[in-house]
């Protein structure tokens, strides 16, 4: 018989709420997180805003020490991870470490920590032959995103399989994907999993400013991210870290624990197309769809909620919107499908994951979050957007897609276990 | 299940640009190591690398990719198209979901990343490139291999270190057994710039030495530190049937694989579990490895710890163990992958790389190393290992394909 995957744990550092509670409270109430940046003067760049956490790692709970040696990103993985193991109920001392494995996202590793040492040895970006003499002595943890893979899974001893997932912007939910197929394939019962990124740096707001992919609305931070609406201008940048516990599901059930979901299907394709574009027909997004929906043997007209990936970006929009037509045929126009970026942006290698643990939530709550700031309809985004409030809908399956640069699509369908037939 | 099957292999390494280049070079004991010529190492604790030399991107890419590259995935992108032309895959338009892509990264685009924060810190945002969202960042070879080539299936980048090499292999037969009929997977990398280098000087796992003859030396008694290096493998890895069909050369089959984690404060068991999981998985028994392929990173501490794991498997010195990485020096994520592609010729051949400029190990570690020279052996069985830095571990088992 094959092993089934299930969600019994679910944390979250978020912008607007930096533990799960505060997380929905803010999904739900379709407020937004999106503002004028603080972490520093943001004034030379084209976009200057962002959707950041007020995160204070030792409020958090990590140790000074762990606090200096972790990187921003390591810090809301780890400050994530312990809370989904807390709400999982799970008892790490009693719990096999050689089945315990861990599968993390991330898109551009310690970015902040690594922008900040490279201005100390490079003397302020005046010398190309940086100074090794001022580093400091975890430098390297800090230029591989795999020290914060490594930084979970000594939080939860791990001693099965640990990876770092880095696919752009699909990271979050390719890693939640890879760690369920590490349950299924037998490599590990327990399988701490999500995404994390820390972005919100100088070099992070250049890079976008010059392909002009961030939104400029530097007037009105509170509503410039806005997907599907016609008059979006570009995303807007956000931080964040989520791990969901996956758990094999006669292992949760034989401790009577809560699950949230089935993590029921998994689909993923490349578009071979563009590093940053995306082709206006959605075909590999469908694909991946499709591959997702069949392996969870469920119809598109099973589908109750789409979370969408929802950029804030035009292209996007109609990519996307292409794609579930394509994928979902009339269902399309029947099903909910909401972007969540419209109130916590976009944190690249994090946000799969926050979406995934948002889906869950609407699952338990039964509440579809919103896509704030929609107010104009694109003509050619025609579909129910559930636009500006939540809604409060019963949700047994969820479907849940990303795009990344370097041409990635994904797919996941979380489902309520006994809605599948094993 | 059916089996995962190497049929194309491509390489770029210091000592070989190209499989047959490399693996002549390799037989030989002809190193690439060298001092650092990228820029001027004078002031560097870390003077010599393992550098790609006689590469010239201009003969092997179009213009329009130079631009938006950095030099690993230059060499990432040669080492793919190598990798097909060998297993003879038509290039094809349309839908071509049949291949995907996996790749291990480790550090990213990072001479190209260095650059634009210089740009962005001396001259201003305005100067940063317009590539630089994509070109420095992880997934970036894998994005654009798959773009190259239209290799639609899943993508995917794995960064685990020096262990990368291997999971990304393992990761590729995951999607294999999934329903992909081939991945291109393996990993190229390498980060010799100033900044880079700082990196590595940081960990305290490279040797200071300057005299390039034997400076990278893996479980002699007075090793202190790897030789970084840039380049590595690509592989084509590919459902058995799917190979038998269209005719396929094989150069062998993966036919084992394990990652295991060593976290802080317990006992480090993690490379011995991730060896008897990969025999385990690939159905074999320590007598039937003919030949180790081991980590072998140059630090006392960690080279015996590596040696115990082999001798509790194995017995003392019962199997040869071998570390070509000498010559070529440790690749970051292109580092296992390389090793894999080595293997292959090795079971190809039936010949075990030497060890060179290592005599011999030292007393605590009991393992039967080759040096000196290619030891001649009948071959059915190789085992390639590879530890990261923070923990991981990996093992993979390939064994010569019945044809």
């Amino acid at each position: 018989m094959s092993r089934r995957v299930v969600v019994t744990g679910l944390g979250a550092v978020a912008p607007g709420g930096t533990n799960l509670k505060q997380y929905w409270d803010l999904l739900s109430s379709g407020r937004t997180a999106t503002r004028p940046i603080t972490a520093f003067d943001p004034s030379p760049y084209r976009s200057r805003i962002a959707a950041e956490c007020d995160f204070d790692p030792v409020e958090a709970g990590l140790s000074p020490q762990e606090a200096r040696r972790m990187d921003r990103a390591t810090q809301f993985a780890v400050a994530a991870a312990r809370e989904a193991i807390a709400g999982s109920g799970l008892d790490l001392p009693g719990t096999d470490g050689e089945r315990l494995a861990v599968s993390l996202g991330c898109a551009v590793g310690c970015t902040t920590s690594m922008e900040r040492e490279y201005v100390v040895l490079s003397d302020g970006g005046r010398s190309w032959l940086v100074d090794p003499e001022y580093a400091v002595p975890h430098l390297y943890d800090w230029f591989v995103p795999s020290s914060a893979a490594a930084e979970v899974a000594h939080t939860v001893g791990a001693q099965g399989p640990v990876a770092l997932i880095s696919d752009g912007c699909t990271s979050g939910l390719d890693a939640v994907g890879h760690g369920a197929e590490l349950i299924r394939e037998g490599s590990a019962d327990v399988v701490v999993a999500g995404g994390t990124d820390a972005p919100i740096s100088p070099i992070t707001l250049a890079c976008f400013d010059a392909i002009k992919a961030t939104s400029p609305r530097n007037d009105d931070a509170a509503h410039a991210s806005r997907p599907f609406d016609a008059t979006r201008n570009g995303l807007v940048l956000g931080e964040g870290g989520a791990v969901l516990v996956l758990e094999e599901l006669e292992h949760a059930r034989r401790r009577g624990a809560h699950v949230y979901a089935e993590v029921a299907g998994f689909g993923s394709r490349s578009n071979a197309y563009h590093m940053t574009g995306l082709r206006p027909d959605g075909v590999e997004m469908a694909e991946a769809v499709r591959v997702a929906l069949d392996e969870a043997r469920i119809a598109p007209e099973g589908v109750d909620y789409v979370n969408a990936h929802g950029s804030s970006t035009k292209q996007n929009d109609r990519h996307e919107t292409a794609a579930f037509k394509r994928s979902l045929g009339d269902h399309a126009y029947r099903v909910p499908v909401s972007s969540i970026k419209s109130m916590i942006g976009h944190s690249l290698g994090a946000i799969g994951a926050l979406e995934l643990v948002a889906c869950a939530l609407a699952m338990e709550y039964g509440v579809v979050p919103p896509t704030a700031n929609l107010h104009v309809a694109d003509p050619e985004c025609d579909l129910d957007y559930v636009p500006l409030t939540a809604r409060e809908q019963r949700v047994d399956t969820v479907l849940s897609v990303g795009s990344g640069f370097g041409g990635f699509q994904s797919a996941v369908v979380l489902a309520r276990p006994d809605r599948r037939t094993a | 299940m059916s089996a995962a099957v190497v049929t194309g292999l491509g390489v770029a390494a210091a000592n070989g640009l190209g499989t047959e280049a490399y693996w002549r070079a390799t037989l030989d004991g002809r190193a690439g190591i060298r001092e650092i010529t990228r820029f001027d190492p004078s002031g560097y604790p870390v003077r010599l690398a393992g550098e790609v030399s006689g590469f010239v991107a201009e003969e092997h890419l179009p213009g329009r990719l130079l631009p938006q590259t950095d030099r690993m995935t230059r060499l990432s992108l040669y080492a793919a198209e190598q990798a097909l032309a060998d297993a003879g895959v038509p290039a094809a338009g349309g839908l071509r979901y049949d291949i995907g892509v996996a790749t291990a990264s480790s550090m990213g685009g990072f001479e190209f990343g260095q650059r634009e924060l210089e740009n962005l810190w001396s001259k201003g945002g305005s100067h940063v490139s317009a590539y630089q969202s994509f070109a420095w960042f992880y997934a970036v070879n894998s994005g654009q291999i798959s773009i190259r080539h239209n290799l639609r299936g899943p993508g995917a980048a794995l960064v685990t270190d020096h262990a990368g090499g291997l999971d990304a292999v393992g990761h590729a037969r995951r999607q294999i057994r999934r329903g992909t009929p081939a991945i291109l997977t393996g990993g190229v990398d390498g980060a010799l710039c100033p900044l880079g280098i700082a990196g590595l000087v940081s960990t305290g796992g490279y040797t200071s030495r300057t005299d390039p003859d034997g400076a990278y030396r893996p479980f002699a008694a007075d090793a202190d530190g790897a030789v970084p290096g840039e380049g590595g493998a690509h592989l084509l890895l590919e459902d058995r049937d799917a190979a038998r069909a269209r005719g396929a050369k094989v150069y062998g089959e993966l036919a084992g694989y394990a990652a295991t984690f060593d976290p802080a404060g317990a006992p480090e068991t993690g490379l011995r579990r991730a060896i008897t999981g990969a025999l385990r998985d690939a159905q074999v028994v320590p007598a039937d490895v003919g030949l180790v392929f081991a980590d072998g990173t140059a630090d006392r501490a960690a080279d015996r710890a590596e040696a115990a794991a082999l001798a509790a498997v194995f017995g003392p010195r019962a199997v040869p163990v071998t570390v070509p990485k000498t010559m070529v020096g440790r690749l970051q994520a292109g580092a296992a992958a390389l090793d894999l592609a080595t293997a292959l010729l090795a079971l190809r051949d039936g010949v075990a790389p030497h060890t060179a400029g290592v005599d011999a190990p030292a007393p605590d570690c009991p393992i039967d190393l080759v040096t000196g020279s290619p030891r001649s052996l009948p071959l059915n069985c190789v085992l390639v290992l590879a530890r990261g830095r923070g923990g991981f571990n990996a093992a993979a088992v390939l064994r010569r394909s019945q044809q």
